[in-house]
């Protein structure tokens, strides 16, 4: 896991979308271990009380969970949970700003659909 | 010890005021930054903390008490400030055995092992060290002191980015381990903000901010576009300065972010803490037209 922060957003929602990115791609699979807030505070330098606020946020969606005295463990079903959040911010991020800017320079929608599948063909 | 407090401090020297009614709380297990420009009063406010400088009015105070002499209060403090206080001839390996006869918690131990780490040579004299080496020999008797406060000024003053990024994970690694309070006064700001949780902001010796990194970072937000639409958008609201370049123009703005009916011809940003610091601390009446 390599974490590059920009600093346009809070670290702990990067931290957190990071460890999402690795779940994702099967970096850290489901019910394997992820790095504790102590390692991730020091290995990517940053307050422990910001690793502890990312982590929580994935605590709270149910994609990790917390065992007593051994650390924090990707839940079972976190791949598919994460893939259908993803895929809802899909559509806001890309479809909604994407029809946005269609209308803004005047793009009708048939022209829109066939804009999407000449990118999909190439 | 759970918290230091500084209440209405001020201090002067001769005719010039070093610090203006400065009113601060260090809690413990946390990790402030203490931030100002060169001559902002961080290094006269730790002095004071650390009994070297009596403040001309105020009080520290220890647990809400006054501190008196035969409390433990120092003990549980370690500043160290320019390292020309310590016999210049002597190796650091013995001045870290003569720190523990001062102070029985110095752990001799970790500060040779920290020595090592750094790619010092504990058998050399103070005065053979350059300046980086001087600033790593402070932070490695700060680190090792076993107190509960500890005030690094400058902490990474002269030291490459390599040195740097030990010492970053060595105070974390330790912070982790067991939780002490660290208070880090410098003027150089990105590279700790990810590290501090507390930020206090110092300028011409008075406190200009003292809040949590997370709510400062909130505080504010920076709008950029075209110089008119800037202009329109700004006006009547908070602005802490306008960077300009050709017609173009970047505000930071104090308050909640009002994007609504304004995101085609504008641009919205987050503010850095060293925006923050740099619109803070800045001379004032620089709007240039």
């Amino acid at each position: 896991m390599e974490l590059r922060f920009e600093e346009e957003r809070p670290i702990f929602l990067q931290l957190a979308e990071q460890l999402e990115d690795g779940i994702l791609s099967g970096a850290f699979p489901e019910e394997s271990q992820i790095p504790s807030t102590t390692e991730i505070s020091v290995r990517f330098k940053m307050n422990p009380a910001t690793a502890l606020k990312g982590i929580n946020l994935l605590v709270d969606d149910g994609i990790i969970y917390k065992k007593r005295g051994l650390g924090m463990f990707v839940s079972e079903g976190a791949v598919e949970k994460l893939s259908d959040k993803r895929k809802e911010q899909f559509f806001e991020r890309f479809v909604c700003s994407m029809i946005e800017e269609a209308r803004r320079l005047g793009i009708s929608e048939s022209d829109m659909i066939g804009m999407i599948r000449r990118g999909c063909a190439s | 010890m759970k918290k230091i407090t500084l209440s209405g401090i001020s201090k002067s020297f001769g005719g010039s005021r070093a610090l203006e009614n400065v009113d601060l709380t260090f809690e413990s297990g946390k990790i402030y930054g203490l931030l100002g420009r060169n001559g902002a009063g961080k290094t006269t406010l730790l002095k004071i903390l650390y009994g070297i400088l009596y403040p001309s009015s105020g009080r520290v105070l220890s647990d809400d008490k006054e501190i008196r002499i035969n409390d433990n209060f120092l003990g549980n403090l370690f500043y160290v400030g320019e390292p020309d206080y310590f016999p210049v001839e002597t190796s650091l390996r013995k001045l870290f055995s003569e720190t523990k006869y001062f102070r029985p918690e110095f752990d001799t131990e970790y500060a040779l092992s920290l020595t090592s780490l750094f790619g010092l040579d504990s058998s050399k004299s103070l005065r053979s060290l350059s300046t980086g080496q001087r600033t790593l020999f402070k932070d490695i008797l700060a680190l090792s002191s076993g107190a509960s406060f500890i005030f690094l000024d400058e902490p990474i003053l002269g030291l490459d980015a390599n040195r740097r990024d030990i010492l970053y994970r060595t105070i974390l690694g330790k912070y982790n381990e067991s939780p002490f309070t660290i208070v880090i006064s410098t003027h150089l700001i990105e590279e700790i903000s990810s590290i501090v949780e507390h930020v206090i902001i110092l300028h011409e010796g008075r406190v200009v901010r003292d809040e949590p990194l997370d709510s400062l970072l909130a505080s504010g937000y920076s709008v950029s576009g075209k110089k008119d639409a800037v202009r329109k958008y700004i006006s009547g609201k908070s602005v802490m300065g306008i960077d300009a370049l050709g017609g173009f123009e970047c505000a930071y703005i104090l308050g909640a972010r009002q994007e609504n009916g304004h995101q085609d011809e504008l641009e919205f940003g987050r503010l850095s803490l060293q925006k923050i610091f740099v619109q803070m601390t800045g001379s004032k009446g620089g709007d240039d037209k």
